[in-house]
């Protein structure tokens, strides 16, 4: 599985690519669909999504609650904008931390690739204070898996 | 928690002279070494002071430095120049890659649909 790889695009874009043995169908799907959002998104080890809501319709709105223990806690909510099924949706986030940071425009490509998905992400850059508190959550994400490999020595 | 504003605007700095290809060139010619403003412009279809323009908006990021070496205007890479936009990368790099490794797990245990059901 070639690696995920993340680039600077123009003057206000992050570009992410990740490849997926799973068919573009299957990747769409997990997107959306809450069961298993729920199993996936919570990005650090430790974390989980005690609430998870998506109305998967244009227009439609999410909400994602993370939830860290004591490494914190925060939700994220949005609307989708374009939703093609298993090939495109375009939405909009902010993060509640817990005042909301600007929206953020995010657009998630499926395309088959052999027999899997290549995903493509593309989101708008974060002002400075998002990144700011995006680095914080990931200081804190950084500790903790500190303190994990911490374990694994001492053991 | 404090807000560092002016690391912040230097942030802010950074990014916008990066998301420019042809001053990313510059910076990957001087991964190599010093160059003078002259040989950094040679490769690229561009007059000397629109370069010469490039090279004040990486300097202004704090990316790259000037000296003179006798009669010749030298450029350098800041040494430090990267650091400060590497962790906010690395991190936003990580969360992905954390989560899209959770979710191979969470695709190997879907059935392959053909037809989507949303």
């Amino acid at each position: 599985m070639p690696p995920l790889q993340l680039t600077l695009e123009g003057d206000t874009d992050v570009l992410v690519t990740r490849k997926f043995t799973a068919t573009p169908e299957n990747v769409y799907r997990a997107h959306l669909d809450p069961e298993l959002i729920c199993q996936w998104m919570a990005a650090w080890p430790g974390w989980t999504m005690p609430v998870c809501e998506t109305d998967s319709r244009e227009g439609g709105a999410f909400r994602f609650e993370f939830d860290g223990g004591e490494e914190g806690a925060f939700t994220t909510t949005g609307e989708y904008i374009t939703l093609t099924p298993s090939s495109l949706i375009v939405h909009v986030e902010r993060m509640h931390m817990p005042d909301p940071a600007p929206d953020s425009h995010v657009r998630t490509t499926f395309e088959a690739s052999g027999t899997g998905t290549l995903l493509t992400l593309k989101m708008s850059l974060p002002d400075a204070e998002s990144r700011q508190g995006m680095m914080d959550m990931g200081a804190a994400d950084g500790m903790e898996l500190s303190y994990a490999k911490l374990d694994e020595i001492m053991s | 928690m404090v807000m560092n504003k002016s690391s912040d605007l230097s942030l802010d700095r950074i990014f916008s002279a990066l998301a420019d290809s042809t001053r990313r060139a510059i910076l990957m010619k001087l991964t190599n070494g010093d160059e003078g403003v002259m040989d950094l412009a040679a490769p690229f279809d561009m007059s000397q002071p629109a370069i010469s323009r490039h090279i004040k908006v990486l300097e202004n990021a704090g990316l790259v430095t000037r000296h003179r070496q006798g009669t010749h205007r030298m450029c350098r890479l800041a040494p430090d120049a990267l650091d400060e936009i590497e962790p906010w990368l690395n991190m936003i790099a990580d969360r992905y890659r954390n989560k899209y490794d959770r979710l191979d797990t969470v695709l190997a245990a879907m059935t392959p649909t053909k037809q989507g059901d949303e």
